[in-house]
This record gives structure tokens, sequence and C-alpha cells, in this order.
């Protein structure tokens, strides 16, 4: 059958058809003005109240796109550590022997005075961490109301977790989250810990401490018995004491592979249950029968997302060799239109990233990728002048031998490489020491169900990326750490299974 | 020559084209939706979408005087003389000697439905004639409905040679070729279809959603598939084809959200109304509402501006 009819018009143009992304049409800034609700200084959060640290000192936390001071955050130490492992200790017993429909009730509420004050809240992540208010508002605090709302759900029917046994909380639980997703790594650790019974003290990331201790003030508003969490900020070293505290039962640790296994050599010999969800060099697999422009999209959503500060960040693209010069085209054609800046203008859709180190991290690889052969490319973008920014970056001609295609960036950076068969992108995707996360984009079903089982990845996306929802646990496999956060899988790492009639 | 099942014609010309995921469509398109637009940026926005609409009456009781009403509506949509004109009205074949009749030599244009629209189920020497017809009496533009039998049955070239044959016989006019999406249904032949028409059509030439005469419209969804296949038959050739979402929109919200859509998938070069139109007859008027809100700060009482586009 005849497809393509002869036309009239010469269809070779003489000089190769460009787009043209310019300004005749441009948009006005567009800044969301909702109050975040600042205190100009933030105490520790211990036994209900907020209360100074033993040491005395405060800490500067500061916009990183606009290096402006936020507010200042009480320097905990391990004495205040101490004070709020014997609070939660304190409060365990009642907190766990209340009936689980009564804790539902504390966790809904909690969801649901989030919401009340959800554009509050995502006007001060986006200050305090750097990330565009249109993620903080439609990803961030959403997704942090519906842990919540999901583990509240959980409470009174922890008896199905598993048929003829029980679900027993372990008691105090330590926990330490990062800086790239404050307050929705802070509910991933909370909302299953409180479901089950346990009391938490958490330390936030220093970066990034101010919504945990608003949130904290929720706690107190939703009635939470006192000391059942407690927020303790500070540096690293306060949750290194926090980790080793002998009343903490379990710790849950979310960073860097590097920091997980500082901490897990400080509690070998130790009883205390684990988990460790650390970093990430997840690959993005496209295949020449995928859905190109949607596969484009997967990637910008996959790499871009949060300036890529994701563990779970698509940070390698393996494209298959028939596709690769179209989708490399059409992916600096979607970049060209995305949108880096001010994270609180509504339209922004590449914000800040977190701090001046992180940036100078980023610059260093992005040397590395040049010195060591590979080719960088940056859309054209005017950058605010004060501020942590970085334009997003691809890399073309990356070997897996290149850093950028070994190392977590953690920064807007894309690393692409090719490949012929599905063997050689199974086998390059797994050579990695890490294994979060995995996209495949391909028409064919039976391909998605081998690469989901070859890859060794604990999730895989198939035709999508970066999707996130309270019932899917997330987790990793290999030095990308252990145990599960959401579902059933992550109920399982909050509490221990004992057969009924048993004490 | 065997035609081949449908399926058949249709995966061979995806395999050649690409295929498109309905998800992917969706989530992009969501992000449009997202844009912030304010102040400046809304006003040129505004007009520039006044500019690019189609003031459309097809109805069976369209009569001279109501073909004379919109022109004058097209030629002076508003009593701010910032307002611009309309691109083009757009009628059935025989109002077309009134609109011509009525907008003269003036710059809106004379667009006019043919081939047995919206159906296209008459016999083709029918439909061929009725273009000509509305060319003779002074039609500056044709809008053509595809032959969805044909497509849907699998005969590609027959649809294709068909859109060929009315190119052809278009001449210096404009033509505009109407897909009727909602009766191809998925996105995969959203794009074939554009492809099968593109490859025949002349540069400047259109694609356009849907009649307006079926449940389903333009939609962000299918605007982004048809504006993502004219970009890459664009970078391929460098034909630049035009595109006429038609149907179902009707706020200024929603008219924006397009234009959003054009400028970050087509790029400026598409921001005119030589290659983007909107298909529509409710919608100048929201159009004028917003810019008068945006010159007063308040909205006027709903009586300013009719809602009913049978009353211009």
């Amino acid at each position: 059958m005849k497809i393509q009819t002869p036309t009239r018009a010469p269809r070779r143009p003489s000089t190769a058809p460009e787009l043209l992304f310019g300004d005749l049409w441009d948009y006005d800034p567009a800044p969301e003005t909702a109050d975040p609700k600042l205190k100009a200084r933030y105490d520790l959060f211990i036994g209900g109240e907020f209360v100074p640290p033993a040491g005395g000192k405060y800490f500067e936390s500061v916009n990183p796109a606009t290096e402006a001071k936020l507010a200042e955050l009480a320097l905990g130490g391990p004495d205040d550590v101490d004070r709020a492992c014997r609070a939660a200790a304190a409060a365990f017993p009642a907190w766990s022997a209340l009936p689980g429909r009564e804790r539902g009730k504390y966790l809904y509420r909690i969801a649901r005075l989030l919401q009340d004050r959800a554009r509050e809240f995502a006007v001060a992540e986006t200050l305090d961490n750097g990330k565009p208010i249109r993620e903080t508002r439609d990803f961030d605090v959403p997704t942090c109301a519906a842990h919540f709302f999901y583990h509240a759900g959980w409470a009174d029917k922890l008896e199905y977790v598993a048929p003829g046994r029980r679900m027993e909380p372990l008691g105090v639980v330590g926990q330490v989250i990062p800086w790239n997703f404050p307050l929705l790594m802070l509910s991933w650790k909370i909302a299953p810990a409180l479901c089950l019974g346990n009391c938490v003290v958490i330390k936030p990331a220093s970066n990034t401490s101010i919504t945990a201790l608003k949130l904290a003030e929720i706690f107190q508003d939703a009635g939470l018995p006192p000391g059942v969490v407690n927020v303790v900020s500070g540096p690293g070293s306060t949750g290194g004491a926090l980790m080793a505290h002998p009343a903490v039962a379990k710790i849950a640790f979310t960073g860097s592979t590097e920091v997980g296994k500082v901490i897990m050599r400080s509690v070998a010999g130790s009883d205390k249950k684990m988990t460790m969800e650390l970093g990430g060099k997840a690959a993005n697999i496209v295949f020449d029968d995928a859905p190109l422009d949607q596969a484009v999209e997967g990637i910008v959503n996959g790499i871009f997302f949060n300036q890529g500060q994701v563990c779970c960040a698509g940070s390698r693209l393996l494209v298959h060799e028939p596709v690769a010069r179209t989708v490399v085209s059409k992916l600096k054609a979607r970049l060209r239109v995305l949108r880096v800046g001010d994270p609180m203008d509504k339209n922004t859709d590449v914000g800040a990233i977190v701090s001046r180190a992180q940036l100078d991290t980023i610059r260093g690889y992005l040397k590395a990728g040049v010195d060591e052969g590979a080719e960088m490319w940056q859309p054209p973008c005017r950058l605010p002048k004060k501020g942590f920014f970085m334009p997003p970056t691809i890399f073309t001609g990356v070997t897996q031998s290149h850093r950028i295609a070994r190392e977590e960036i953690f920064g807007p950076v894309l690393s692409i490489l090719t490949f012929r068969t599905v063997d050689e992108a199974i086998e390059k995707a797994n050579n990695t020491e890490y294994g979060l996360s995995a996209g495949v984009w391909t028409d064919k079903g039976s391909r998605i169900l081998r690469m989901s089982t070859e890859l060794k990845a604990g999730v895989v996306w198939a035709n999508t990326y970066n999707k996130f929802d309270p019932a899917s646990p997330f987790g990793g496999y290999k030095e990308s750490g252990f145990g599960r956060e959401g579902g059933r899988h992550g109920l399982l790492d909050y509490g221990r299974l004992v057969e009924e009639g048993r004490p | 020559m065997p035609a081949g099942t449908p399926q058949k014609a249709l995966s061979r010309l995806l395999g050649e084209i690409g295929s498109v995921d309905a998800v992917g469509v969706e989530e992009r398109v969501a992000k449009y939706a997202a844009r912030s637009i304010k102040t400046a940026s809304k006003v040129q926005g505004l007009k520039l979408a006044v500019s690019m609409v189609d003031l459309t009456t097809l109805e069976g009781k369209d009569t001279e005087e109501k073909v004379a009403s919109l022109c004058r509506k097209a030629l002076r949509p508003s009593d701010d003389p910032e307002v611009p004109q309309v691109a083009a009205v757009c009628i059935y074949p025989s109002m077309v000697r009134y609109a011509r009749k009525h907008l003269g030599r003036s710059p809106v244009r004379v667009a006019s439905v043919a081939t047995a629209f919206p159906s296209g189920q008459t016999p083709f020497r029918t439909r061929l004639a009725e273009v000509k017809a509305a060319l003779a009496d002074g039609a500056d533009e044709i809008d053509m409905v595809i032959n969805r039998g044909a497509f849907l049955a699998g005969e590609f070239g027959r649809a294709q040679d068909e859109i060929a044959a009315v190119a052809e016989a278009c001449g210096r006019a404009t033509l505009k070729v109407i897909l009727e999406v909602s009766e191809l249904e998925t996105y995969d032949a959203i794009r074939a279809a554009s492809f099968l028409a593109m490859r025949v059509v002349r540069p400047g030439d259109f694609i356009k959603t849907s009649t307006g005469k079926t449940s389903l419209n333009a939609t962000l969804g299918n605007n982004q598939v048809m504006i993502e296949a004219i970009r890459d038959f664009y970078l391929s050739t460098g034909v630049a084809v035009g595109m006429k979402p038609a149907g179902g929109i009707r706020s200024a919200k929603q008219a924006l959200q397009f234009l959003v859509a054009v400028k970050e998938t087509l790029g400026d070069a598409w921001l005119t109304n030589r290659r983007y139109r909107f298909g529509a007859s409710s919608l100048l008027n929201d159009l004028i509402r917003q810019l008068q809100k945006q010159k007063t700060g308040a909205y006027q009482a709903p009586y300013y501006f009719s809602e009913n586009s049978d009353s211009y």
C-alpha cells in the first residue's frame, strides 16, 4: 500500500530547519506570595515542647536562592539527643498501648492540619531548600500528607498485615533524613513508625530543618502526646550520636552511601534494627520502539526533577543506538524551554541547588566529565546573579569508565550512553555499585517484564519515571541500601511479627 | 494493492513515524495548565489569541444577516481599538458569497468548511465540487474533513489521495485538514493521520483537530500530539504546517494554555495566525472580557458580553 504520495514542492530544505525558542511572548514573573510564617529562631522539639539546646548555640539556615538568612536553628548535640531519647522512651509505654485506631486518629489529624496549611508549608519548603514552588505545591506537601493518610489507614488494620501474627512496635526509633525532600522524607519515616506505636527521635538535615520544626507545631496542634515525636536539629555528628544511642531500638537513615557505611560501622555488634536508603545511579533505558516524546519527558522528569538532587534520579540515560541521535536532539529542544531561576516563581521548572558546597561538588563533576573526554551541553539560560544555580546539563559520548557514569552526582547532570541489544542494556544498567531504581521505555510489554526481572534495582519504572505512592514500597539493592519504605513492606521494617497467643 | 488489516496499516506507519504514549502526553500537557500567565504577558497572549480566532458559525439556520453580523464582529470585535481583528470567519459553502461581500478586501479571511462537512460521507466528486464552488464564491481558506471511514478501514492511500486532490484544487487558497480526532480515538491514530495529511499538503496549510460537531473536540492532549507531529515533520522536511484546534475552547484561560503549548513545543515561529488558529465562536467574547479586566481591574457585568455565539 502506498503511504507516501509524491508531492509538488521540493521537500529538501536548503538549511537544516530549526525551532526558535525566543522571547516573542515571554512569561512575566508570577511569584507565589503566601506567608511562610517563619519564626526568627527555632528551638529543639523535645517532650512536646520547644526547648533551647543544652549548649545554648544556634546556627543559621539560609535560602539557597538568595543566600539570605531565613532563621536561626538550635544546634543540638549529644546531650540533647539523650534528652530526646529519654522523652521518647518515657512516652513509649502509653503510646504503644493505645489501640491502633486511636493512633490512627492522630495521624489523620496531622495529615489534615498539613493540608490546611499546605501553601504555607510549600513556601517554607521552597525558601529553605531552593526547589521550585511548583514542586513543593504539587508534589512535596501533598505527598507528605498522603503518607500520613495512608498510614493512618493502616493503624486499625495491623492484625491483617500478616495472617495469624500480630505486629509489635520496636520502641524508640532514631531517624536521620537528608535535605533533598525535607518534609517528604520526614513523613516516610515518621508515619509508619507512629502507626505501629513506636516513638521517634528525628534529626533533619542541617541545611533544611525548618519545615520539620514547623511540622512540630502541627504535632502540638494535633495534640500528639509529648515525647512521641522529638525533633533535634544540628550537624551530622548529632545524627551520629542519635544512631549510636543505647535507647534507640531501630535506626532509619536516608542519605549518602558514604555516611550510611559510617553509621553501620558505628552500630556494628548492637542489636539495633536498621533500614538504609542510600545513593543511586539509575539507568533510564530507552528502546527504539519507545514513544520518544514521552520518553524525553520522562528523561527530563527523571534527572531534572528537584534539580537532580534525588537518590533515584535517572542520571544515566541508556539509549538504543538507532534512536540515539533523535532522542538527544529532542531532549535538547525540550531543555531549551525548561525555566531555570527563582524557585518562588510559579513558572520555574528548575530551582536552586541546596548549598554552595553541593554546587561546588556538581561543578567538580562537570569538570571531570569534560576532562575525561565526554561532551558537555547546556541550554542557553540566564541564571540569577545571587544564589546557587546550575543549568540543566547533559553529557554525550560517555562511557562506563567515566566518573560521571559511575558516581552519584546529585545534581542536574545527565550522562548519555548507548547500547545495541537488550542484553547489553541490562549489562550496562547493572554495571554499578548502586541499585535503587531504573526506567524502561518500550512499547513491548514482554520486554518490560524481562527488564524488571533482570535489572537489579528496587524500583523499575516502565514508560514513566519518578512516580511515588505511599502504597508502593521504595528501597534499594546492593550499596543503595536495604529495607523498604511505603506499603506493607515498609510497615514490616518498623515492627516485629509475633505469633498469635504468644506474649 | 491489498490494503491489509487496519491495524497493520497503522502499525506500519507508526513504525516509521513513532508511536505515542497516552499517559505521557497527559503528563506533559498538565504542565501547560500549571503555567501562570500574568500582567503584560497575559494581555499580549489574549490579543494574540484574538488575532488567531476563526470566528465560526456552522448551523442549519445560518442566514445572510447572521453571517453579515458575524463579519462585522470579526472586523471590529470590541469597541476598544486595541483589540485586533480576528483571523477569519468560518462558515458553510452556501454562505461564502455573503461573507465575501461583507468582508470585502479586509485582511479578515473567508474560510469555508467543505467536503460534505462534518461527516464527509458523499461521493468524492461531490466533495471536490463543493470545494471548487466555495473557492469560486471567494473563499480564501478551505476546511476539509478527512475520510475517516477509509482511514479506519486501513485504506490510508485512499484517505491521503483525497487530501492531495483537495490540496490541488485549492490552488492559492489555504487548506485546513480536519482529522476529526474524536472518531480516530487514539493518540497513535491522531499522529498517523497528521502525517498522512502533512505529507500531501503545501507549506502554510493547516491540520485541524475537529469539526466541533462531535462529543469530543480540541483538548490539550490531542493538540500536543498534533503539534509534536508538526514539529517532527518540520524538522525532517523543512515544511512548516499550521495547526488549528477547534471546538471546546470556550475560555480565555484555555486559549492561553494552548498558546503555552505552542510556545514550548513549536517555538516563536508558530505564535502567529499564519500558523496557529482557534476554531471557536464563544471564545472571542471571553478573550475580550479578560482584556477588559486587565485594563480596568474589574470584571464587567455578565450582560456586557454575550456567552451565546448566536447573538454576534
